[in-house]
């Protein structure tokens, strides 16, 4: 029993480390129409940069806050300049991005190495926590709760605030948003580099579990896809739900039957695609 | 029209023996260069029948490639099949994967047709990877012979002017069938798919058949190539069958150009002996990569071939016209 209650903790921190990755890569998806393939390498870049800060200053707390903000601007740099005349075009910005990983990925190979890296945890997160005769660890409690949070704070802003309407009208009808004088080019580079935010974060929180190593960008880039398919592209709500589900899946996949482990998360997705093919919860457009 | 059909003739059979010649009497290195580059090549034309002639942005092709590859190489070393039933099974295979994931694909369009294609690759990536008793995992599967053609003909593959002579045969066969489809009324409905669905459907055509078979025969191509790369090397691995293999080919198509017949050969070309040759200086080719992919965006979307349209002989250059 203790395996089960266990194993289901884990695959919810799991999924919802997953949810900060895929929520920003549907909301570009779902707006803008890109298949934006560094969203792996702002993840590992948030990872790496935030084991130097932490060694550097010794301050968790430091590198979350100032880290993401860095790679938001990264993203907004990118998007601004090397996205935005391409709007529309998606072949064209599907191969930009992936140059653009290719080079994060050797950059970063050139910098940190070639072997993982792990984030030390804040201290006050160090310990485990006891329940009755389950021990859980502090530090994936606080990734469930940051998780919960974020989904939150983001639902919030989506449902509540004038930007969040706009994003939402974007997404369903950017012709008409742009027709009704709202600054779509704009909006859209503020969503991008919201979702490298948002990745980054996911990086520097996951970095004490999974680790930055090379390769990692693909692995977390492929995990993102596959929520985001699962649970609809653009949609907050589905990538909540597709994260918890992957995330799950994954987990009890490695423990279970560790050899089919990437089998059991591609696999259920291609049920789904078949089934659905706009995902459970996209809409048909 | 007659004249240039000649000329165009007169120079590919010109152009063919230069390239068998200057492939057998190179120094070995660059025979086997040449030899991966007419591979690639042949994988970037059936690309190319879809992203070219059809509109259709995979980015999952390399699963026909890399599944082609797994199943000669699986027949081949577990189950100890003669090349030939080995080589048959893999074309095979990679047209059903094809007829498969043709069916779940196209039920979509424009960029959702990319995400999943590329989904879909995965699967069978993540099944190559993880099925560790079968498919070696991440280490591969070495040791698969190349084909013994002692019945047919005196000639040992192992050779690499020998070898690249028979990949030079079916590349020539590969590009003379894929001619013969381009140049057919169905090659034109694909091109007229392309520039507009509606259209053609108005026009009476079955679009989603004529899709499904571009996919099919594209399938069916990459398989060959695949199987030749898995014997060229006489190795496969998941990154036959990797998104970085799929992205390869959609740039080789798009730097050589797009839709036309000749341009994704270039661009394997040009790929496959920048890779050689950037290597040898630097460690760094991952970047240089990189900003292959971003300068053809930004500098040729068109291609090679499309930037010096009009400066060179019209049949180099000549798009199959829509």
């Amino acid at each position: 029993m203790d395996f089960w209650i266990v194993q289901s903790l884990n695959g919810i921190a799991f999924g919802m480390l997953l949810f900060l990755l895929a929520a920003g890569l549907s909301l570009v998806f779902g707006l803008m129409r890109i298949v934006n393939l560094t969203h792996g390498s702002f993840y590992l870049l948030g990872a790496y940069i935030g084991f130097t800060v932490i060694g550097r200053t010794g301050s968790f707390l430091l590198a979350v806050v100032v880290v993401p903000l860095g790679i938001a601007a990264l993203g907004l740099v990118m998007h601004r300049f090397l996205l935005r005349r391409f709007q529309g075009a998606e072949l064209s910005q599907v191969l930009l991005t992936f140059g653009a990983l290719f080079i994060f990925a050797d950059v970063s190979l050139w910098y940190w190495g070639g072997y993982s890296h792990v984030l030390s945890k804040p201290a006050f997160l160090a310990g485990s926590l006891t329940i009755g005769t389950i021990v859980f660890p502090a530090y994936r409690i606080f990734v469930i709760v940051t998780g919960v949070i974020i989904a939150l704070l983001f639902w919030l802003i989506l449902e509540r605030t004038t930007l969040g309407s706009m994003i939402r009208a974007g997404v369903d009808d950017e012709e008409m948003v742009r027709g009704l004088g709202i600054n779509t080019p704009r909006l859209f580079t503020a969503v991008f580099a919201l979702g490298a935010f948002l990745a980054a974060l996911s990086g520097i929180i996951g970095g004490p579990l999974v680790g930055a190593y090379p390769g990692a960008d693909f692995e977390v880039l492929l995990l993102a896809l596959v929520v985001v398919i699962i649970g609809g592209l653009g949609s907050i709500g589905g990538a909540f739900v597709g994260s918890l589900l992957v995330g799950l899946i994954d987990t009890f996949g490695r423990a279970l039957v560790p050899e089919l482990a990437m089998f059991t998360i591609f696999a259920p997705m291609a049920i789904i695609l078949a089934l659905r093919p706009r995902g459970l919860f996209g809409r048909i457009r | 029209m007659r004249r240039r059909h000649f000329v165009l003739g007169i120079g590919l059979v010109f152009g063919l023996i230069v390239l068998a010649v200057a492939g057998r009497l190179s120094p070995t290195y660059y025979t086997g260069l040449m030899t991966e580059a007419l591979i690639l090549g042949i994988f970037a034309v059936s690309l190319n029948l879809l992203l070219g002639h059809t509109g259709l942005p995979s980015l999952g092709h390399s699963a026909y490639f890399g599944v082609a590859g797994y199943t000669t190489a699986i027949l081949s070393l577990r189950l100890a099949q003669s090349s030939w039933v080995s080589a048959s099974a893999g074309i095979v295979v990679s047209v059903s994967v094809a007829a498969i994931y043709g069916l779940l694909a196209l039920r979509t369009a424009g960029v959702y047709f990319m995400m999943i294609t590329l989904a879909l690759a995965q699967v069978l990536w993540g099944i190559a990877f993880g099925w560790r008793s079968m498919t070696g995992g991440d280490d591969g599967l070495p040791g698969i012979a190349r084909p013994d053609l002692g019945a047919l003909v005196p000639w040992s593959l192992q050779s690499p002017a020998n070898f690249f002579t028979a990949v030079l045969i079916v590349f020539i066969i590969v590009m003379g069938a894929l001619s013969l489809v381009v140049h057919s009324p169905f090659g034109y409905a694909l091109r007229g798919i392309r520039e507009s669905e509606a259209r053609m459907d108005c026009l009476g055509y079955h679009v989603w058949l004529h899709k499904y078979v571009a996919v099919l025969i594209a399938g069916g191509v990459a398989g060959i190539a695949g199987i030749l790369f898995v014997y060229y090397h006489g190795f496969v691995s998941p990154a036959e069958l990797s998104l970085v293999l799929s992205a390869e080919g959609l740039l080789m198509v798009i730097l050589g150009g797009a839709g036309t017949l000749f341009g994704p050969v270039l661009g394997a070309t040009v790929v496959v002996f920048l890779r050689n040759l950037v290597s040898g200086y630097t460690e760094r080719w991952l970047s240089v990569l990189g900003l292959v992919y971003l300068l053809v965006v930004l500098c040729a979307p068109n291609g090679i071939l499309g930037a010096i349209r009009g400066r060179i002989p019209g049949w180099l250059s000549q798009e199959a016209e829509a």
